[in-house]
């Protein structure tokens, strides 16, 4: 039971734009789906939906291929968004939703439902245009979500939205996925992804370069996090063995280390310099790992 | 109910109610009802004017008389008075408008009739026009007269020749009938070469709308292209049917309740009196193949463009099809037999307009109608197929994409390799 992506691979002519990916989502799982622009995430959301098919290997959910005839099972939410611009939102998402297998009495229910949510009911009876931007994203976002699907993709769900409304959406995807939605998506807000799942994959040109539980990611990365806040100069800690990277912050530093032992050293040098106002010990964050990892292979 | 008839069904009631629709048809039906009742409307003008009044000075004393006889028999807008005062009164009574003109008759060395009409301007052609003939009329009845020739005489003289036009190939249409097909066919061909136009428009203007807003993403992952494709196709179709539907039931409505003052005019000289029934069956056969055929093609270049601005400029060779298909059936109209209007009217883009034409003006072998009903048939399967795929590809491009390479680029992106 399980969304699963068996090596695919997809060429557009000579170009890879996806090489022997192989994936599997369980169900009711959170998946986070990372990668630098043009990695390929688009082109497999397309392939897991069945607009593009793959050149090679199988995508299938819960062991079915996935065709227009399982499109009610699935939601979509399109990183270029799009709504038709002169129709109301209530025509046009009974509409969307009745192309998903809804019928109509049942979509406009929902549909209330969704729209007092996202306290937005005022906006039934008025054209797409006339909304703002962040608006016509939760409108979107409902016509992704109005059919209750089992599997929902979410290519950047959350671009564009300003914090309170970010959080407004968040709530509603955990909602889902407490309903027992699967929910795969891609976000360049690591952030993000850290809060909501717990396995994620990075792309980089068609390749998965991580993979696997975000613990286990972060465990085996081995680099950790030093913050040090002092009423002294920190600078000659650049060179201290084990420290990788230094940056300054308004109070301090931060220091990328190799492991929890290079901390302990620090800590010793540090001892009887001046007054240590902060030291912390930190996980190293999704958003370290990205740029290590991709970053290492745009070099 | 399937997604195809809800796409259908959705196509078609969100055009019927669109603003553009609605006022088009008022439009289109108020032109429509102005055309029909033409002839009541010159009239509600011409009868609020009295008979204008022509001041006539009779140097003569013979002529006034058998001219407005004549006079009367020719036109009821005009009245002849004989004024008996002088010339320079009578200049000054068309000036204060009492008159609207004013005759002088006298007769010339030979004693036939001869004329000065004075009035405030001559432009008024009718009217000069009229008088011209009256007085011609009188002076060929006096020459006649002069040379002795008898009432009899003069009417064989004047009587028209006798001339009997036979087509000698069988069941070939008689002048009559030919002139009644001529008529029908015009208008029937412009309507198909309206609706095409516009609808084929409609079409590709609804494909590039739904791509440039991007709501396609989300509807091709419900749907299949190709499925959206077609129901589209329908529900515009559906639409041309309802919107011509009742633009023709409103005509003939007035034009019916108009036909006694219609009679002997216009509309007898092109045959609407009685409509040949295998013509409308063809008209409608066509018109319904080359709306698909027309439709086909705009669906599948619609899906090529990225923003709503390059509709036109993608199109713009499929309206130069339509344009010369209609150019030509409407030279063929004057001579359908011609070698190059039979050879084109089997070429598909203009088979609709063309075989429609030489099948209303001609007689036929039943094959070539169906010849030709054959090809549309087999082109707009043709193109369905590949536009299909076309359509499937292009829909997910984006990008600066008006040259005809992209088709190209959209068969590749539903390609497996």
């Amino acid at each position: 039971m399980a969304l699963k992506l068996e090596s695919i691979t997809k060429k557009f002519g000579s170009f890879t734009a996806v090489d022997n990916l192989s994936l599997t989502i369980p169900e009711k799982e959170m998946f986070g789906f990372l990668g630098a622009n043009g990695a390929g995430k688009t082109t497999t959301f397309r392939m897991i939906l069945g607009l593009l098919d793959a050149t090679n290997g199988q995508i299938s959910w819960n062991g079915r291929s996935i065709n227009y005839g399982t499109s009610h099972l699935i939601g979509y939410l399109p990183e270029e968004r799009g709504l038709y611009p002169k129709l109301k939102v209530k025509e046009q998402l009974v509409y969307l939703a009745r192309l998903r297998g809804m019928n109509k009495r049942e979509a406009a229910r929902e549909l209330n439902a969704w729209l007092e949510k996202f306290k937005i009911p005022e906006y039934a009876d008025k054209k797409v245009e006339e909304l703002s931007k962040g608006n016509q994203q939760k409108i979107q976002f409902i016509a992704a979500v109005l059919h209750k699907p089992e599997l929902l993709i979410l290519d950047e769900p959350f671009s564009g939205l300003d914090p309170v409304n970010v959080e407004l959406m968040k709530d509603a995807v955990l909602e889902l996925k407490e309903k027992g939605s699967t929910i795969v998506f891609s976000s360049h807000r690591m952030d993000h992804v850290e809060e909501l799942c717990e396995h994620v994959c990075i792309l980089q040109r068609g390749k998965t370069i991580v993979k696997g539980a975000l613990k286990e990611i972060k465990r085996s990365f081995g680099k950790k996090n030093l913050l040090i806040h002092a009423n002294f100069p920190l600078d000659f800690l650049e060179n201290f063995p084990g420290v990788v990277k230094m940056k300054k912050t308004a109070e301090g530093v931060r220091l990328q280390i190799e492991s929890e032992y290079v901390a302990e050293k620090v800590m010793n040098e540090l001892a009887g310099k001046g007054f240590i106002r902060r030291f912390v010990l930190e996980e190293p964050s999704l958003n370290d790992i990205f740029i290590e990892k991709v970053g290492a292979s745009y070099e | 109910m399937s997604k195809f008839w809800i796409i259908l069904g959705h196509t078609y009631m969100s055009k019927l109610k669109s603003k553009s629709f609605i006022v088009t048809t008022v439009i289109t039906l108020l032109i429509i009802i102005g055309l029909a009742n033409l002839t009541n409307i010159i009239e509600f003008f011409e009868k609020k004017e009295e008979a204008d009044k022509i001041a006539v000075i009779d140097e003569t004393g013979s002529l006034f008389e058998p001219l407005s006889v004549q006079f009367a028999a020719m036109n009821e807008d005009f009245e002849l008075i004989l004024y008996e005062e002088g010339e320079k009164e009578g200049e000054k009574a068309v000036e204060t408008g009492d008159f609207s003109g004013l005759l002088i008759l006298s007769f010339d060395e030979e004693n036939l009739p001869k004329a000065v009409y004075k009035a405030m301007s001559v432009s008024n052609i009718s009217s000069t026009m009229t008088i011209e003939n009256a007085l011609q009329q009188l002076k060929t009845q006096l020459a006649a007269g002069q040379i002795q020739l008898t009432q009899e005489q003069l009417a064989k003289l004047y009587e028209p020749v006798e001339m009997e036009k036979i087509a000698l190939e069988e069941n070939a249409k008689t002048a009559e009938e030919l002139n009644q097909a001529r008529g029908l066919v015009y208008v029937l061909l412009f309507v198909i070469y309206f609706a095409v136009i516009l609808y084929a428009n409609m079409i590709a203007m609804e494909v590039a709308t739904e791509k440039s807003s991007r709501v396609m993403e989300i509807l091709i992952s419900s749907v299949s292209p190709i499925k959206q494709m077609f129901a589209k196709i329908l529900g515009v179709g559906l639409l041309s049917l309802t919107q011509l539907a009742l633009l023709l039931a409103v005509g003939y409505y007035f034009v019916k309740r108009n036909l006694e003052n219609l009679e002997g005019g216009f509309f007898s000289f092109f045959g609407f009196g009685d409509v040949p029934v295998a013509t409308i069956i063809y008209a409608v056969v066509f018109f319904v193949l080359g709306y698909f055929l027309y439709a086909t093609l705009a669906a599948f270049l619609g899906s090529l463009v990225s923003r709503i601005e390059d509709v036109n400029q993608m199109i713009m060779p499929m309206t130069f099809l339509v344009v010369a298909g209609f150019l030509l059936a409407m030279f063929g109209l004057s001579n359908p037999e011609a070698g190059y209007i039979t050879v084109t009217s089997y070429i598909p883009f203009f088979t609709p307009m063309l075989m429609f034409m030489r099948v209303g003006m001609l007689n036929l072998p039943v094959w070539e109608p169906l010849a030709g009903i054959g090809i549309l048939i087999v082109t707009i399967i043709i193109l369905a197929v590949f536009g299909a795929r076309v359509y499937r590809g292009g829909v997910l491009m984006y990008g600066k994409s008006n040259s005809f390479k992209d088709i190209k680029r959209a068969l590749q992106l539903t390609k497996n390799e």
